[in-house]
């Protein structure tokens, strides 16, 4: 019997009836990217959640490292000038 | 809603509002919404009792054996997908009792129909009174099972009793992803390893005497053959299940199984009659 964990890990993005893009909602373990598909169907979807579902492999996420925290995130934290809280933002502008 | 909702809480949910306090979308419906449930002149009022009552019947006790599955599959991916076909399937045994006990005209409501018949009274067909022996017969019963009735559910779209139509409605979705679920598995496992092949093959082989009793249509019959063809199974040609007299599950004629089922599902609801939570 195959075990399970031979099955690849798939991350889960959802996006909802009011959502604007996919958001990630988790993980989960299938064969194939169809059975993911599936499995994301069953498993974060039963509460009316999405209106479309994007599975991708685990592997193919590369990800920044906690090592390298300071160099890649650091220098942003004192540009408050980055941040457009300097002017006011017009009543018809949506999703800022 | 009633007084327990004190905060509307529950009435949001089933509302398309602009509430952000929930991050997905809300807006659940109700399938039944604005369909007056008098049944309509012209329908013959027993003759759609009977039939409410059958279908019915074929979901109550067949989500009884996929709730079965839970804690017991082989996968927590498995196990989730069979407790939502399972509740898919409550769901419609709820609302074709409700109806079969509206067009009876005795007062009888789901619950009465589901907790308080005795076996002979159940009209399910007898192929969803079996227990899966394996994760192979579990697949290839859903997928027989759910083929058959999507391509029944198919047509009760345009029937007459508008209550029945909009039932079908509902369901021939849900029936439509338990068929592709079930599938997915006969199609992977029945062109699998050898192994694989050969539990598939006889979980086809176990269960076909008990299709006989189903009269499975042309788009069902096609819907087979090529789940068939795809996983690389023969479909048998079993001689069908013996009746008693001539009769089977429809005529309330079941196999030593349902005994023990109903037993397991009544329970409780007949040590604690009008009992509520």
């Amino acid at each position: 019997m195959t075990d399970r964990r031979d099955w690849p890990l798939f991350e889960v993005f959802l996006r909802g009836k009011r959502g604007l893009n996919h958001v990630h909602v988790g993980s989960l373990h299938a064969a194939d990217p169809e059975m993911a598909l599936r499995h994301a169907r069953d498993l974060y979807c039963r509460r009316n959640e999405a209106v479309s579902i994007w599975v991708v492999p685990a592997t193919a996420i590369t990800a920044s490292s906690p090592d390298e925290k300071d160099p890649f995130f650091a220098p942003s934290g004192d540009k408050i000038y980055r941040h457009p809280t300097f002017y006011p933002i017009p009543d018809d502008v949506p999703h800022m | 809603m009633t007084d327990f909702d004190e905060y509307g809480a529950y009435e949001s949910l089933s509302l398309d509002t602009d509430d952000h306090r929930w991050a997905f979308g809300t807006g659940f419906a109700d399938p039944l919404a604005g369909i007056d449930v008098t049944v309509p002149a012209g329908v013959d009022a027993a003759a759609l009792a009977r039939q409410c009552l059958a279908l019915g019947d074929d979901a109550l006790i067949y989500s009884h054996r996929l709730q079965q599955w839970v804690t017991r599959a082989p996968e927590l991916e498995e196990e989730t997908a069979l407790a939502n076909i399972a509740l898919d399937l409550l769901g419609q045994a709820r609302m074709l009792l409700t109806r079969a006990g509206q067009a009876e005209g005795n007062g009888r409501d789901e619950d009465r129909l589901a907790f308080f018949r005795d076996e002979r009274e159940f009209r399910n067909v007898r192929l969803v009174e079996r227990a899966d022996a394996d994760f192979a017969e579990l697949t290839a019963r859903l997928l027989i099972f759910s083929a058959w009735r999507l391509a029944v559910f198919q047509a009760l779209t345009t029937n007459e009793d508008p209550v029945l139509a909009a039932i079908a409605a509902k369901a021939v979705k849900e029936l439509t992803y338990h068929r592709d679920y079930a599938a997915g598995w006969v199609i992977r496992l029945g062109d699998g390893t050898d192994l694989s092949h050969a539990k598939m093959q006889a979980a086809v082989e176990t269960l076909w005497p008990l299709v006989g009793e189903l009269n499975l249509g042309k788009e069902a019959d096609a819907a087979l053959d090529a789940v068939f063809a795809a996983a690389t199974l023969t479909r048998p040609s079993a001689v069908p299940a013996a009746t008693v007299a001539g009769k089977a599950g429809r005529d309330g004629t079941h196999t030593e199984a349902m005994g023990y089922i109903l037993a397991e599902l009544q329970s409780v609801a007949r040590a604690h009659p009008d009992a509520t939570w």
